[in-house]
């Protein structure tokens, strides 16, 4: 065991842990940030995608050493406050999710994309989406959804 | 899951005083018995649907799982148009297994048309109530005062009064014997897309799934059960797993050996840590190219005749033309993206369990049997689901994780990894299709055999029940064939495997219509016909499969020659009681198969949520597409040969078409749209490859079957 510094939505914790523990687990099991979702375990389905220092990362492949005094966020930090993040107003004009068990890494991974490229191609979209899974078949709408949050000026 | 769509069975109960002077009015689906036996005391303990508070808090309780159909939009829908209230305000809720809603059950495309008389009723009922309510206390006629958005007015006098400040009066009022529900032009939510009331919380990382559960003192577990099919625990050792920081326990139950921890992955890493000596039982043989070897090796004279029109020795005998082939699909997992998980708690004789789940009553019958108490003990509550497709029909993490907290003493969350669920399934089963057709002269279609040779889902699940080797709802789709041909046969042969079977969203229907309609496609080829001009002559021109048919041709611009490189494809189908033609393009290029483009025309009689429809047929067009690609469980040594997501790969992002959807959208009777929108999907896309290709593909999936 030993003890780690999460920075994670602007709030920082002090964990005790083996440092072999998948990120994910440590966010919902003792951030109590249930809104990650575990998929895979295996970087396959980006269930758990989460950004850190703006990047997308697999919160199931990445150890909380890894993520230890690295800047979080996590779905539940997208919002600011009240006011929503300009992919999540997009994700409900475009009436996204179906059962929403893949959203919040949807959402996470195309933050990361337009953190890194706030106005997109649709080849950029397409290849960055793809990543990850939804079995309900919600690409449709993700791929509207990130053009349309892109075109309002989607970084936060 | 059977395609029932029977009103009749519905029931309504009068409405009583409820708790703390809320009008709680309630009704029952299904149960005809304790309907007629409701005259008495029953009938002032109702099932609680609606609530209303004397604060006006309107809630509507939703016994169907949401599953991302939007059930929980779309039934609440029906009942607060009736009832005039004002939606915005509603809280929905998701109901825990109250024996009063009956067998709480999600499947079969059941859950709007089956509330569509009933809720709409309910609603109509308890506005007229209010109404009356209203017209007692203002010592006005009835009729001069109408509900609407929420409240009750008197126009002439104009006052009005709130649902919530008549819920009293309302409550000593005798609930009508009659209603007349709105016409179709006084709808006011029915028909409208509304945003879903999901969504937010879905968006913002707040809606709790099963694995979001969290009750006091709660551990985490896991569970080793058998790799293969009928095996069992002989002997372990957990030495090196309670060594795992985190593990807390290890414990043997009915179905294997459960690690319990302070986490998720402590509970993961025990597991790993432990040995365990397992009876491999008696299937260790079982392979997938032995199961395919005795479906192909079925004899049909020792199937059961499921449908036998006219003489279909004799038409075969005699037709100008004859064309056989036969197509085969493998199993296929449905693959949630939320895996299995359960969560339980057991307190002296009371059962608490929290779960993802479609099978809400049986589910509870199977925690008070794993917990030894009567089912009345169980309290279920459905959590908000990763997706279902089906797999949530069956219970079994239920009953695992209720035995784990008996055994253990704790309350627990059981979690399967993504390798459990992918080796535990119960699997869409693997099937053949021996298909026989003799045209006349004319280029008529005068015979028609299908012989269907898959293991059944309920003779696997209770072989005394289907002993005599009938399985209605395997010929779903194929002995239901909405195709008027005078002779007409379908055959099937049970042939059962140790492989888990369960219901997979359209069921049989996925592979029934596959084998139809990519076989149509080929007579159509022989007999040098339009594919769609022959599936018109041979259905009923009135018919609401044909005008599916007619109105998405005619959207396509059907016929029209696709550019080199590409194909055009039509199938129809009808199950669930709704009516879906799909078109299909694709384009190839080498093995390289890609689906561009995805038509489908939907009649399922009344739309009650437009875009709720459209995206179930999209979420329809992405399973079915994945499936057609390359999904496929195989199966070695008598287990299951995938394990996750890196050998079971799931269609993405950027191999979904566009997905264009058209409505007839009229008074019909109603029809499911969850499953529908599958079983067209396939076929449509493989006859669009033989038009692109001249090449049939018999086989699933592509992957593996497709040389290019
Ligand atoms: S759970 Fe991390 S990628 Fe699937
Ligand atoms: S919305 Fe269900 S998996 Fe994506």
């Amino acid at each position: 065991m030993s003890k780690f510094d999460l920075h994670v939505n602007g709030q920082r914790h002090t964990v005790d842990l083996d440092p072999e523990t998948p990120l994910v687990w440590v966010l919902r099991e003792n951030l109590d940030l249930r809104g990650t979702k575990f998929g895979c375990g295996i970087s396959e389905c980006g269930s758990c995608t989460i950004m850190m220092d703006g990047q997308a990362i697999r919160s199931c492949v990445t150890t909380v050493a890894e993520a230890a005094e690295k800047k979080i966020v996590t779905v539940e930090g997208l919002a600011d406050g009240e006011k929503l993040h300009p992919l999540q107003e997009a994700w409900e004009e475009e009436q996204v999710p179906q059962c929403g068990y893949c959203q919040p890494g949807q959402l996470m991974t195309a933050a990361a994309l337009l953190e890194q490229k706030p106005r997109p191609t649709e080849a950029e979209i397409v290849a960055e989406m793809s990543d990850v899974l939804c079995r309900c078949g919600t690409y449709g709408r993700i791929r509207k959804a990130v053009d349309v949050a892109a075109r309002k000026g989607g970084k936060r | 899951m059977k395609a029932i769509q029977n009103l009749s069975r519905r029931g309504f109960l009068k409405t009583s005083a409820g708790v703390a002077g809320a009008l709680v009015l309630g009704f029952r689906l299904g149960d005809k018995a304790a309907m007629a036996a409701s005259g008495g005391a029953d009938l002032f303990n109702p099932n609680a649907w609606l609530e209303i508070t004397p604060a006006n808090k309107v809630t509507i309780h939703v016994p169907w799982t949401e599953l991302g159909q939007g059930v929980t939009t779309a039934v609440p829908m029906l009942l607060a148009d009736e009832l005039a209230a004002d939606w915005e305000a509603i809280d929905i809720k998701l109901a825990w297994n109250d024996p009063r809603f009956g067998n709480m059950g999600t499947g079969g495309s059941r859950s709007v048309r089956t509330s569509w008389d009933p809720v709409r009723q309910a609603g109509a009922t308890a506005r007229v109530m209010l109404e009356n309510a209203a017209a007692t206390e203002w010592k006005v006629d009835a009729s001069s005062c109408k509900a609407s958005g929420g409240s009750v007015v008197h126009a002439a006098s104009g006052r009005s009064a709130t649902f919530g400040e008549l819920v009293g009066a309302a409550a000593t009022q005798d609930a009508p014997a009659d209603v007349a529900l709105k016409t179709r032009a006084e709808r006011t939510l029915i028909g409208k897309d509304l945003p879903r009331r999901d969504i937010r919380a879905k968006i913002l990382g707040e809606t709790e799934f099963g694995v979001d559960q969290r009750i006091e003192d709660m551990v985490y577990a896991t569970l080793a059960v058998s790799p293969t099919f009928g095996g069992s625990l002989k002997s372990f050792d957990d030495t090196t797993a309670l060594a795992v920081p985190g593990v807390l326990q290890v414990v043997e139950t009915p179905s294997g050996v459960a690690v319990l921890a302070t986490g998720t992955w402590a509970a993961i890493r025990g597991r790993e840590a432990l040995q365990i000596n397992w009876d491999p039982g008696p299937h260790t043989d079982l392979d997938s190219a032995a199961i395919s070897a005795r479906l192909a090796a079925a004899d049909i004279a020792d199937g059961q005749a499921m449908r036998d029109d006219g003489d279909i020795d004799t038409a075969l005998a005699e037709a100008a033309t004859q064309v056989t082939a036969s197509y085969e699909v493998p199993y296929i997992s449905h693959s949630p993206l939320e895996p299995m998980n359960c969560t339980a708690r057991i307190t002296g004789d009371q059962v608490e369990v929290w779960a993802p789940i479609q099978s809400v009553t049986w589910g509870a019958n199977v925690a008070a049997q794993a917990a030894g108490v009567e089912p009345q003990n169980v309290r279920l509550q459905p959590t908000y689901t990763g997706g279902g497709f089906g797999r949530r029909l069956m219970v079994d993490y239920v009953g695992q994780c209720v035995e784990i907290a008996k055994v253990s003493g704790k309350p627990v969350q059981l979690f399967w990894t993504r390798e459990d669920s992918t080796k535990h399934g119960f699997y869409r089963p693997t099937s053949r299709h021996n298909m026989h057709a003799g045209l006349d002269t004319e280029g008529r279609i005068t015979g028609w055999r299908h012989h269907l040779v898959a293991p059944s889902i309920g003779g696997q699940l209770n072989p005394q029940g289907m002993a005599d080797g009938r399985d209605e709802s395997a010929v779903n789709g194929a002995a239901t064939i909405d195709y008027t041909f005078a002779n007409l046969q379908v055959v099937y042969n049970m042939t059962n495997t140790a492989v888990p079977a369960g219901w997979l969203r359209s069921v049989y229907n996925t592979q029934n219509a596959l084998a139809n309609e990519c076989f149509l496609d080929e007579i159509a080829q022989a007999a040098g016909q339009d594919p769609v001009a022959l599936r018109l002559r041979h259905l009923p021109a009135d018919g609401r499969l044909a005008r599916t048919l007619r109105v998405a041709a005619k959207k396509w611009g059907w016929p029209a020659k696709a550019p080199a490189g590409r194909g055009y494809g039509v199938a129809c189908h009808a199950s669930f009681a709704s009516y879906v033609t799909t078109m299909a393009e694709v384009e190839v290029e080498g093995r390289q198969v890609r689906v561009v483009r995805i038509l489908t025309c939907v009649d399922c009689g009344p739309v009650v949520h437009p875009d709720g429809l459209r995206a179930q047929m999209e979420g329809a067009v992405c399973l079915a597409l994945s499936a057609l690609l390359r999904e496929e469980i195989t199966i070695a040594g008598g287990q299951v040969v995938e394990s996750n997501f890196d050998d079971y790969p799931l269609l993405r992002l950027d191999e979904m078409p566009p997905v264009e959807v058209l409505t007839i959208d009229g008074e019909d009777p109603i029809g499911g749209i969850g499953e529908p929108g599958y079983p067209p999907v396939g076929p449509a896309v493989l006859n669009a490859l033989f038009d692109a290709t001249g090449q049939r593909v018999r086989k699933l999936p592509l992957a593996g079957n497709f040389e290019g």
